[in-house]
């Protein structure tokens, strides 16, 4: 653990890539497995260990620490485990634990029994080694390590190609030991396809202005880029299917009627072991109800070959894209533990797919790599084979048809009324599908973000550098003639402004409770702040019903008055 | 007979009206009793100053004429009577020459402790408790986040990346009158003795470390010339110069903090230390809690910096505690 931990300090310090790669080769020359792959896991973020919650550190914290210390020092430093790691009284000397020891039993316990081994294992450690083990638990290693840093850092290491690495990385989970046996001379290459497993998705860039100029729209085609998730959906005939998010987690357990029921006929599939780690939870599916899901169709998904597409929620008894429904709709379907069959019959889901990895020939089980052909040639071979599948769960992503930019912008605008749709996506017509992010290949042309006035209710001090401001503003919009909180935004705003929404608050407090000020907000006294934000969810939690996703502070309108602020009903309209 | 009667907070710092002096005073002062060096508590223009040898010293190198009308200077542990008060500096293991002050009158005694720290420093005597009924005591660290690992263990990052990387200079940053030569002796105590370059700010004070006693070994001044002539080291400057187009002439150099605030990874971060050293003058927050302990005290009052943390854990202790907000009292590297 020790050394895990330095390297996790000395790439937090370490700005430079190159520095930071220099640090990973070095790591991977002094250390054996598993700890070597279950650290690379866990700082590409491929190693989910979220059963630590902020909840039980600071439940953790308070039973050791007095809750004033606690709070005057999480005040000050502003990150909650670093705070309790450096708070933390050290115990007796004993043997700490290693970090295959902590990720291996992380992953076989239940919360109630995380809770009673952490404080044992932050006895034993030092400093440094406390702060990265509560980083790792609570799943927030943000050391400035992507998967290309790791991939470049093996190929470096091991002397191996880059591309053959990225074949085979997501045939395996963590800690990687045949990948390692391989680059390390021990073993044969392990082959790609074997498994249903995932690959690295290709990514775009967001486009901006400049860019325009530089394109030939005649090079591009494009699509919607629709507001739901990204999935890998892989099929093939006796071995069943399964699901991945964006990330590589396998996703089917919690989506029985799309992949369950694909492969031949209605055999079901053994949840698969990695299913348990998945960022999205998918528990205890009965048989029972995945029959019943796949019964809705009255015949099952049948696909074979590898598709990218967007996992979306659909209205119950509508088909087509008019029925795909919005973020929050589908946002009820995931982390789940359970799914009931009556929870797939109110929102079932439909994956819309934009692109083919893999073709499958007519028997289904032998597949063809067609990752390095054109966009435009891939694409004609997934409309065959979703012609093929002939199912309301499998849709087709349109193409939009367009012959200047201009004409694109003005679909894109329209596409603003569309709760799914979050702008379009541009893909020139030669680019092969090349995991990463490739230059000037894809591009993302997100919809402007939506903007309400909003009146400010509440404020509470902002942390760290912030702590004596106050930065983090609650505020709302009018319901009749109340106004109910709608989101929290801390940020969108200059130094400037956050000193002059300090002063306000500071001399409009009407009322304290414990960190947080109630300041004025009548109709005729108060303050707006243009708000935008990029969605709504509906949220039982909010009073109003709603919540903004990721509001921030456009603009302050000292011109106006907090009756001229906006309705509820404005951001209701746009839940639906 | 209260103790306020025997130390008083006025505008321009800590009165003791049977004596009739202030100690490190903010303002020019008839007499100041001086704890030590560091600019913040010894100020210029005072008519006499009671400090101990190497303060005066120290004083007169970094204000020069300035420095103060005349001196009076103590050695450790003895007793002169100003006015109706004893008056006796005590070591406060801070900087060369830092003392606590402690007053004696009608059988009360108060400690001043301007600045202190528990840990060994080779540069300067240690720290000495004195049993008193009020101590008045700095929080500069005064939270339960700062509770430093052993120097030696900081000492030991700074020696592995200079192993690890020793085609790029290492540049410091370390306060110029106490950190900067506390490290150097620390190197030099470990058994290295390569040549250290060290920017001009500090070096005054080197050499005067160095005449009172200190092993600082072989020290050049950081300049243009000795970064072509000689194979990459280690530099030694003031905080502000890492920042500095000074620092630019070291190249793509390792840069490394020597400070207390390096235990908070954000403040690491904000100042784009690559290599941070957790390394300060200051006592921790177990060196507060033993020192006023070691002290019997049954009143705290306290100086500057995280005094809340320090007053509620005085409070959770059934220790009296009041804050004084002295607020011309920096605490490390004046951030
Ligand atoms: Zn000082
Ligand atoms: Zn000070």
């Amino acid at each position: 653990m020790k050394d895990f931990s330095n390297l996790l300090e000395n790439l937090l310090c370490q700005p430079a890539r190159n520095g930071k790669l220099a640090l990973l080769v070095d790591y991977l020359n002094r250390t054996p497995d598993p700890d070597r792959g279950y650290s690379l896991a866990a700082l590409c973020g491929d190693l989910v260990l979220d059963e630590v919650k902020p909840g039980l550190l600071r439940a953790l914290i308070e039973e050791r620490a007095d809750p004033i210390l606690f709070r005057l020092s999480y005040d000050f430093v502003g990150d909650l485990s670093e705070t309790i790691a450096l708070m933390w009284e050290p115990g007796e000397a004993a043997e700490p634990p290693g970090l295959a020891q902590i990720v291996e039993s992380m992953r076989a316990m239940s919360k109630a029994e995380a809770r009673r081994r952490l404080p044992g294992w932050l006895d034993t450690l030092d400093g440094t080694g406390r702060w990265a083990l509560l980083k790792l638990v609570t799943g927030a290693l943000r050391v400035g390590v992507s998967t290309g840093l790791a991939k470049q850092a093996l190929s470096q290491w091991s002397g191996v190609a880059q591309t053959e690495i990225e074949e085979v990385w997501h045939g395996f989970a963590p800690p990687y030991l045949p990948l390692f046996a391989w680059l390390s001379g021990a073993a044969a290459r392990p082959s790609a396809c074997d498994a249903l497993c995932f690959h690295s998705p290709m990514l775009a860039h967001p486009i901006d202005d400049a860019d325009f100029e530089r394109l030939e729209p005649g090079d591009f085609k494009a699509e919607w880029k629709w507001d739901g998730i990204r999935v890998q959906l892989k099929g093939r005939s006796g071995a069943g299917a399964r699901l991945f998010s964006r990330s590589g987690d396998d996703i089917s357990a919690a989506f029985p009627e799309l992949v369950a029921s694909s492969g031949e006929g209605l055999d079901l599939l053994p949840l698969p072991a990695s299913g348990e780690r998945a960022g999205v939870r998918g528990g205890g599916v009965s048989p029972d109800v995945v029959r019943k899901a796949s019964g809705v169709h009255g015949h099952p998904l049948v696909f074979a070959g590898g598709l990218d597409g967007e996992l979306v929620a659909l209205e119950p008894g509508k088909t087509g894209l008019e029925a795909v429904a919005s973020f929050s709709t589908l946002q009820q379907r995931l982390n789940r533990k359970t799914i009931s069959a009556a929870m797939l019959a109110r929102i079932p889901v439909a994956i819309i797919a934009y692109d083919l990895l893999f073709a499958a020939d007519a028997s289904g089980e032998n597949w063809t790599d067609v990752r390095p052909l054109p966009f435009l040639e891939r694409r004609r071979l997934l409309e065959q084979a979703v012609a093929k599948a002939d199912d309301p769960r499998l849709l087709l992503s349109p193409l939009l048809s367009f012959e200047h930019w201009d004409a694109l912008a003005a679909q894109r605008a329209v596409s603003a009324e569309h709760p799914s749709v979050e702008g379009v996506m541009l893909k020139r017509k030669a680019s092969p599908y090349i995991a990463g992010r490739p230059k000037g290949e894809w591009f993302k042309w997100k919809r402007d973000a939506h903007l309400l006035d909003c009146v400010v209710m509440y404020a509470q001090r902002g942390h760290g550098k912030r702590a004596s401001l106050y930065s983090d503003y609650t505020f709302g919009l009018w319901s009749g003639d109340a106004l109910l909180p709608v989101g929290k935004a801390y940020f969108g705003f200059t130094d400037a402004e956050l000193a002059q929404l300090d002063r306000f608050v500071r001399q409009n407090t009407v009322q304290k409770f414990g960190p947080v000020r109630e300041v004025v907000h009548a109709s005729d006294n108060g303050l707006v702040l243009e708000i935008a934000f990029e969605g709504v969810q509906v949220s039982p939690r909010h009073k109003s019903g709603y919540a903004m996703r990721f509001p921030r502070i456009n603009r302050i309108r000292r011109d106006k008055r907090p009756a001229e602020a906006d309705q509820l009903e404005a951001l209701a309209k746009l839940a639906r | 007979m209260r103790p306020q009667d025997l130390a008083v907070l006025r505008p321009e710092g800590l009165f003791c009206p049977p004596g009739d002096f202030l100690i490190d005073p903010l303002r020019p002062a008839a007499r100041a009793v001086i704890t030590h060096g560091h600019s913040d508590h010894a100020r210029p223009g005072h008519d006499e100053v009671i400090c101990t040898e190497a303060t005066a010293a120290i004083m007169q190198a970094r204000l020069g004429e300035r420095a103060a009308g005349r001196f009076s200077t103590l050695r450790y542990g003895e007793k002169v009577r100003i006015g109706e008060v004893d008056v006796t500096l005590v070591p406060a293991g801070h900087v060369l020459g830092s003392a606590q002050v402690l007053l004696e009158w009608r059988g009360l005694r108060i400690v001043f402790s301007g600045d202190y720290k528990r840990d060994a420093d080779p540069t300067c005597a240690p720290f000495e408790p004195v049993r008193c009924h009020v101590f008045i005591t700095e929080a500069t660290f005064g939270l339960p986040v700062f509770r430093r690992p052993p120097p030696g263990d900081e000492l030991e990052k700074l020696r592995l990346s200079m192993a690890r990387a020793p085609e790029r200079w290492h540049v410091v940053g370390a306060y110029a009158l106490g950190k900067a030569q506390r490290l150097v002796a620390e190197i030099r105590a470990a058994g290295d003795d390569r040549a250290i370059a060290m920017h001009g700010a500090a070096i005054k004070i080197c050499e005067l470390y160095q005449n009172f006693g200190a092993k600082l070994g072989a020290l050049e001044p950081a300049s243009a010339e000795s970064t072509k002539s000689s194979a990459p080291g280690l530099v030694i400057c003031p905080p502000s110069a890492l920042q500095d187009r000074w620092s630019q002439k070291f190249g793509d150099a390792v840069r490394g903090m020597a400070s207390g605030w390096m235990q908070i990874k954000g403040r690491a971060r904000q100042r784009n230390v690559e290599l941070p050293l957790i390394l300060s003058d200051h006592a921790d927050w177990p060196a507060l809690q033993q020192t006023i302990l070691d002290t019997g005290a049954e009143e705290i009052w306290i100086t500057h910096g995280q005094e809340d943390a320090l007053m509620r854990w005085c409070d959770l202790r059934g220790l009296f505690a009041r804050p004084l907000n002295l607020h011309g009292y920096e605490g490390e590297e004046a951030e």
